[in-house]
Order: structure tokens, then sequence, then C-alpha cells
């Protein structure tokens, strides 16, 4: 048989030119990934490098000195326990309510409902740092003056929906079999709900609340006008202003003192450090109990 | 349907069974209260804002958005100042902008490549340094954009965009300070590539194979399948994720302010400084002693809110019409 030599389809021009434009493309995708590695790898590095050099033990147990000379001890113990002050708070007010809040979402409400708050929730969420801020200025510290826990509020409607949404994404991973073993057994709806359904949350529960965490630790813009004019001693009260380490490095990079940049970098090494390893803490477990959770189906 | 393996729910469901249980009631009534706790907070941050916004807006009006001074004494009324947004809105449009422009493509390649290009192994270690960058608090940000990123733009970035591109109107002016709009736009293109990309991998992840494989058999290359089968099919879903990249960078208030050299001015070029809407409002957290100008500083907040509300509304609407229309498949 004699036919006409098929053309070589994969030495044709057009073949070679579609493969040079995906090869190129996925070169691009490649970069693109490396770039993101790379800037993250940059910032880290820089604040590690810069804030390692005031990184010792005055740095937790000082308060800051800002006429120290050189040498001398200097550091930010208040803004260390303000922060945790602040944020221990706002997790008091948050978890509990973000909690019932993924209940009452997953377990009790009809589809609507829970669809229109589940929006209402998702809506919140987008909402930005610096409006929060203004709300709660506006609602409890315009006239009343300044404290960490109007902070600490506005830290808790930031992480509000974060709690609740991470909850509900557990909640609704327990298979519906448990509820109603529990429930054919005669035990009522509150029991079920709280001795076999969230039993098997709590480890999604810790580290969606531990995730949140770390979002809000590191906000400075809802701190600004609820909990900025603190003085520089350590104090744990939290009707008063109290420093914190977001506002610390703030406030520390707007000055020209090299000094004090030094302490901003090394209060951002503290705080990137913590945020760094909740969330890569929290990923590890959500990862793990997701699989145990779906590996049971 | 897996809607009838689902128990019976709400109060009925308690009723029926003809025992009164106060435990479930309990449950039902805390629950609630907190499930509403969302929806109070929002209706209540709108009403409190345009309360206290309500003297700037009876004096401004909508004149508020297009006036350009802030804080200057009244040209008409020597013993008063007038407040207006209008440099704020054209500095939060060009740096949310500028930053989507740049951050979109770099996202979408990010999670073609975590979906599509990477091993398994390189997969899930990238994913997780990406997300870790969308953890980096915003104040630390803008401490590096401030002492590292800004000297880097005045010294290295500047002069060679200038040098090259100097007749572009956004490049036409050198950089005196690490101050400036670009700084913005490249700090808000860091925070917003994370959110824009794991959105866009969860995306990728749900094209269905055998669309795919299909495209493949066909003699498709890679990226002709993600052209033609991975784009459209999350089209809808990629939108979403950039509106909500675009609520993020409007609404970031901090890294902004320390980065962007808080001008009132509306300049074209990148390299001069300016301010946004939400920067505005941070840099002005002392010094807000008048009434007016409190009330102007919340009418810039309401602003952004309005604008999140809607932005974030299309957004989880595009998302949920994706996730039925996927469970509906």
């Amino acid at each position: 048989m004699s036919t006409p030599a098929a053309p070589d389809l994969f030495r044709s021009e057009r073949i070679r030119r579609r493969r040079a434009v995906s090869r190129s493309v996925e070169l691009l995708a490649t970069a693109a990934a490396l770039l993101a590695v790379a800037v993250l790898v940059i910032v880290v590095a820089s604040v590690a490098k810069r804030g390692a050099g005031a990184l010792n033990v005055d740095f937790f147990t000082k308060t800051p000195d800002f006429a120290a000379l050189p040498g001398q001890p200097t550091g930010a113990a208040n803004a260390i326990v303000g922060t945790g002050v602040i944020v221990g708070l706002a997790i008091l007010m948050a978890l509990p309510v973000g909690i019932l809040t993924a209940i009452y979402l997953n377990e009790l409400a009809p589809r609507r409902l829970a669809n229109v708050l589940t929006l209402a929730l998702d809506v919140l969420n987008g909402i930005p740092a610096i409006v929060i801020g203004i709300f709660v200025f506006v609602l409890f510290v315009n006239g009343h003056g300044q404290a960490a826990w109007k902070a600490s509020f506005a830290l808790a409607v930031l992480m509000l929906p974060l709690v609740a949404r991470a909850t509900q994404e557990v909640l609704a991973l327990v298979p519906n079999s448990y509820r109603e073993a529990s429930l054919a057994l005669g035990a009522a709806k509150w029991r079920t709900t709280f001795s076999v359904v969230l039993p098997q949350t709590v480890g999604g529960i810790v580290t969606g609340a531990t995730l949140a965490t770390a979002r809000i630790a590191g906000e400075t813009a809802p701190l600004l006008f609820t909990s900025s004019l603190a003085g520089n001693a350590v104090s744990h009260d939290p009707s008063q202003p109290l420093s914190s380490l977001p506002l610390f490095i703030f406030l520390s990079a707007e000055q020209a003192d090299p000094k004090l940049h030094e302490q901003a970098w090394a209060a951002a090494l503290v705080l990137i450090g913590f945020v760094l390893v909740a969330s890569l803490i929290a990923r590890a477990f959500t990862a793990r109990s997701r699989q145990r959770l779906t590996g049971e189906r | 349907m897996a809607v009838a393996s689902k128990p019976a729910t709400g109060p009925a469901a308690f009723q029926r069974r003809g025992r009164f249980r106060p435990g479930d009631t309990v449950l039902y009534v805390l629950t609630l209260a907190a499930a509403l706790s969302g929806v109070v907070l929002l209706v209540l941050i709108a009403r409190e804002l345009l309360m206290e916004a309500s003297p700037a807006i009876h004096k401004f009006g909508s004149g508020f958005l297009t006036t350009e001074a802030w804080d200057k004494l009244d040209p008409h009324h020597p013993a008063q100042k007038i407040y207006g947004a209008r440099s704020f809105i054209f500095g939060t449009a060009v740096t949310s902008f500028g930053a989507l422009l740049l951050a979109t493509p770099i996202a979408i390649a990010i999670a073609l490549f975590l979906t599509e290009l990477a091993p398994r192994g390189v997969r899930g270690a990238v994913g997780v340094l990406v997300d870790m960058l969308a953890a980096i608090p915003s104040v630390v940000l803008g401490l590096w954009g401030i002492l590292v990123l800004g000297p880097f733009i005045v010294n290295t970035l500047a002069p060679a965009l200038h040098g090259t591109l100097g007749w572009l109107p956004i490049f036409s002016t050198k950089p005196s300070v690490g101050s400036n709009v670009f700084a913005a736009i490249l700090i808000l293109t860091i925070m917003i590539v994370p959110i824009i990309s794991s959105v866009c991998r969860e995306l990728f992840l749900g094209v269905p194979q055998e669309l795919k494989d299909g495209a493949l058999a066909l003699g498709a290359t890679r990226w002709e399948v993600a052209r033609g089968v991975t784009f459209p099919y999350a089209r809808a879903g990629i939108a979403a994720a950039v509106i909500l990249g675009l609520g993020r960078a409007v609404g970031e208030a901090i890294a902004v302010t320390q980065v962007i050299g808080n001008a009132v001015a509306i300049h074209w070029s990148l390299f001069d400084a300016g301010d946004t809407l939400a920067s505005r409002i941070a840099g002005q957290y002392i010094g807000a002693d008048t009434r007016i100008k409190v009330a102007s500083l919340v009418y810039l907040a309401l602003i952004l809110l309005v604008f999140s509300l809607i932005a974030n509304l299309l957004a989880q609407i595009i998302v949920r019409r994706v996730a039925s229309r996927h469970r509906a498949a």
C-alpha cells in the first residue's frame, strides 16, 4: 500500500508552537509560586536578622525607656503583657458566642435561616478591621475613654465569624448516624449535642480558634482607637488602655530613632514567631483531625 | 437525597415527642441568641456609624465625596474647617486596582502551579508557605515596607522604572522618600496574592478530572487545558476571589498608612505620596478632637463600610451560586 507520508504530528510547526506556549506558561506559573515563597522568606529573614539583635531577656522583662542610652536595657514587657490580656479577653468573648452560633446554624436552624445567618457572618468577616475599630470607638470609647476590654471587644468582633465558620465546618463532618443513634436511645437534643456531637469536634474547634487567634493577635487597626493611649508600666488592668505588640511596632516604626526601629523589629519577630508557629501547628492538627473525622465515615 | 437523613429540627421536633425538655429549650434559646449576634453586630455597626457621621453628612452632604480638602479652613466661613474624601477615594482606587492588577495574574498562576504542575510533596509545602504569607501581620509588613522596601524603591526600582518608562504618567516623577503610592501597591499585592490564590486553588481542585482528561485526550497542552477547561469552569469563582481580594485591599489601613506617605493630594505618578480612606482613618487616631472632625472620620469609615458590604455580598452570592451549581452537578 502506498499511502502518502502522514504529516509528522509531533514535528509540525504548529505543535511545536503550542508546546512552547504551554511550556512557557508552566515556567511562569512556577516562577510566580517561587516569587511568593521568596517574598515570605525575604520578609521573615529581614525581620529575624534585624530583630534578633534586640531580642534578649531585657526585651521580655523591661519596659520601654525611650531615653535609654545605647547598651542600657530597654524592652517591651508592657506590650507583651498587654497583648496577652487583650487577646485573651477577646478569645473569652468570641469563643463561646462563636461555638454556640455554629451549633445553632448546623444542628438546630431551619435551612433558610441558617443560610441567611451564615451570609451575615461572611459579610461581617469582610468588614475592614479599621471600620470595626471606628465602630467600637463610637460605641464605647468616644466620650468614655479607652480601655483594653474595648480593644478586646473589637478583636472579638473580628474573631467571631472566624470561630463560628471553623466550628460549622467541623460540625458538618460529624456523621449524622451519631446524632440519630443518640436520639434513638432517647437522649435529648442538648444531651446529644454536648455529649455526642461536640466531643467529636473539639480538635477542630481548637485548631479553628488557634488560627483565629493568630489572625487577630497581629491586628493593629482595631487597637488604635481603643487602647493606644497607654502608659509604659506593665499592667493587667483591662479597664485601662494597655500597650500591645502591634501598636508598639506601629508607633516605634514611625519614629526616626534607629534604636526604636531595632525594638520594633524585635517586637515584630516575637509577633511573627507567635503567629507563624500558631498557624503552622493549627494547620498540622487540622489535617489530622479532618483525616480522622472523614476516615471514620 | 440527603435531606431525609437529617433529624427534624426546631422547637416542633421537641414538642412532637410530647415531653417537655428544659435543656433543649435552653440550648435553643442560647444558641439562637448567639447566632443572631452576627446580624445584630452588622445592624449596630451601620447604625452607630450613620449616627456618629450625621453631623458631617448634614454639613457636607454628598459633596464630601468630591471635596479634595481635608482639615482645611473653609474660605467662605473662616472659622470653620472643611473635610472631603476625594483624594482618599482616588488613592484607594489607585492602590487597590494597582494591587489587583499585579496580584490577580500572580495568584492565578500560583494556584495553577499548585494544582496542575507541582509534584505532590512540593504542592503541600509551597501551599503552606503561600498561606503563611497571608498570616504575616499587616503591621509587620508595613514595618518591612518602611525600612526595607521603601529604600529599595527609592534606590533601585524607581530609578529603573522612571528611566525606562518615565514617559508614562504613572512613573513620571522620581521619589525622594520611600513613602509613596507605589510602595503601598506592592505591600497590598503581597497581602492579597495569598487570599486570591487560596480561593483559586480550591476552585481549580473542584474542576472535574474527566473534563481535563477529555481535553488532554484530544491533544490539548496543559496550558490549553487551563485556558479551555479550568478557567471557564472556575470563572465565576475567580471573579469572587478577585472581589474578596479587592475588599481586603480597600480595607487595609495599617500597612498602607505606614508606607503611603499620608498626603492629601491627587497625583498620577505612583512615586508621589498619597493616602487612602482606611489609611487616613488610621492616621488620625490622635487629634480627632472636634465633633465635626470625628464625624468626618466616621463618614470615611461609612464609605468603607458601604463598599465592603457591597463587595462581600456580591462575592458571597457568587460563591454560593457556584457551590450550589456544583452540588447539583
